[in-house]
């Protein structure tokens, strides 16, 4: 079966302060369709580089790079994308912040004014079920961090994409806020099968949502290991104080340490 | 009194005990009204010659706002170039700072000489002075775009004019109304600093003409006039600002909390 996100035998160097930097050294990472992929590694690994390549925003020096059979040569206009900080537009109103990419993406861009009714409609849901039904007409700053959070997510999803880019979305968030977001996207996940490649550094998160986490080595950065995660789904927290989570969550702290080091 | 109604007050009281401080000096110490005029008389003065000082504030605000309207329209065109491109930024910034280091009173007798004694040398100098805060603020604004935010953009397929329409310039807005305040400040300096040079008209032309003559108090009330004005273009932008851009006040407000 083809993959859904090929990665092939990609390097990435770019030009730093002292000579080249080689970011990524002949990584290969293959994601099915619908497959949640969790990417792990040292920091300065250069996950999330791999971000701004699978999305078309870097070119890489070597290598190819292909979704749904597709090669990757420029922005790929398909992707949604959230980070650390949830990069809120303060003068809009959280539900015109969730309609963002619809005013660009085509052909939602060109509709965006006769269907405007729709798409409300449709952004409104999409905050319910995250949990932040009314929350439409306040402006980003009244909400709390995990609301932002929350709001980031709806944004990255409004335009139905097949592929959900997240590059540490829930790493400024509290302990309990984290795993509610966990939960939240376990949901959307579930409900709406896009595929997902999730950058993290938290490995009990990359544990509870992943159907496989990829190891990354240190700079410059490849794929070391690709660790199933054979729990069943739906997945409820509880899965997460098993002893089995624990021994995977050990394993790779184990790689990393290793990694690090060498 | 509540504290709210004494914040409100506060302006009016400071500027009430300033000038009754500034009286009292001048009773007590026996202050020589050649050197110092106390503001009773400026009032005086303001008083017996009203349509004068009219005459010649309303001079020296047209030209003032003349000459910041041609700043704002140059500048928000410049800082949007500016803002655009790094290329373009970097080019041009040099030459911008080197040109607002010189010192405009040092232009205005060339432009008295290219546009001869009047309005205009004072307008073209509200405009020179005005200009560049503007410029440089938008440009910041633009320039401090989230890369993180760009990225979800142009990911999407957004193009240069799609970033700078959804992101670039509402963001740009607060630093542009900011500078307003700057900027219409400056623009009585330029109107001012001409009119003293080389005017027919305006408050400038009438301190240097009264000062000339030791009619200290016409030259007094002259300067609170202009103190006046200055003021009042300054609330009038203070307003404008809080109007369009309460989401960064708002902002900021919850940020600290």
């Amino acid at each position: 079966m083809e993959a859904f996100v090929d990665i092939d035998g990609v390097t990435l160097k770019y030009r730093g302060a002292s000579g080249d930097i080689v970011a990524l050294q002949d990584a290969t990472l293959k994601v099915q369709r619908g497959e949640f992929a969790a990417v792990v590694g040292p920091s300065g690994c250069g996950k999330s580089t791999l971000m701004r390549l699978v999305t078309g925003l870097h070119k890489p020096t070597a290598g190819t790079i292909a979704i749904d059979g597709k090669q990757v040569t420029g922005p790929v206009k398909m992707a949604g994308m959230a980070f650390q900080n949830a990069n809120m537009l303060p003068w809009r109103k959280v539900i015109d912040n969730v309609l963002l990419p619809l005013e660009i993406v085509e052909p939602h861009r060109s509709q965006f004014r006769s269907k405007k009714a729709e798409f409300r409609a449709k952004a409104e849901q999409l905050l319910a079920t995250v949990g932040l039904a009314g929350f439409g007409d306040r402006y980003p700053w009244e909400l709390s961090g995990g609301m932002q959070q929350r709001v980031s997510l709806c944004r990255s999803l409004i335009h139905e994409p097949a592929l959900l880019m997240l590059d540490e979305p829930f790493a400024a968030l509290d302990a309990f806020t984290r795993e509610e977001l966990w939960c939240v996207l376990r949901d959307l996940w579930q409900r709406l099968g896009f595929t997902v490649i999730l950058v993290t550094h938290d490995l009990r998160e990359a544990a509870f949502l992943a159907d496989n986490i990829y190891v990354m080595s240190a700079r410059p950065g490849h794929i070391v290991q690709i660790k199933p995660v054979p729990f069943a789904r739906p997945r409820d927290l509880q899965v997460t104080y098993e002893k089995e989570f624990g021994d995977i969550v050990m394993e790779l702290r184990m790689k990393i340490a290793q990694v690090r080091q060498s | 009194m509540n504290p709210r109604t004494l914040e409100k007050l506060s302006p009016w009281l400071f500027t009430i005990a300033i000038f009754l401080a500034w009286e009292l000096a001048c009773i007590v110490f026996k202050v020589n009204t050649s050197v110092l005029q106390p503001p009773s008389a400026a009032f005086a003065a303001m008083f017996k010659l009203w349509r004068v000082f009219l005459y010649h504030s309303w001079v020296t605000l047209w030209v003032t706002m003349v000459g910041f309207a041609l700043a704002v329209g140059f500048g928000i065109i410049l800082g949007l170039v500016v803002g655009w491109s790094r290329a373009i930024y970097r080019g041009l910034y040099p030459v911008m700072i080197g040109f607002n280091t010189i010192p405009k009173v040092a232009i205005v007798p060339l432009l008295i000489l290219w546009f001869g004694i009047g309005e205009v040398p004072a307008i073209v100098t509200a405009f020179l002075i005005s200009f560049f805060p503007i410029v440089v603020n938008i440009a910041t604004g633009l320039a401090t775009t989230e890369p993180e935010l760009e990225d979800v953009l142009r990911a999407l397929g957004a193009g240069k004019l799609d970033i700078m329409l959804k992101v670039g310039i509402p963001r740009a807005l607060p630093y542009f109304f900011g500078s307003l305040k700057i900027a219409i400040t400056l623009a009585f300096v330029g109107t001012v600093v001409s009119e003293t040079l080389g005017a027919n008209a305006g408050l400038g032309y009438l301190i240097a003409l009264e000062g000339a003559s030791f009619r200290m108090a016409n030259v007094y009330a002259a300067l609170l006039l202009l103190a006046f004005e200055g003021v009042l273009m300054y609330a009038v932008f203070a307003g404008i600002e809080q109007h369009f851009t309460k989401w960064a006040f708002r902002s900021q407000m919850s940020a600290a909390g």
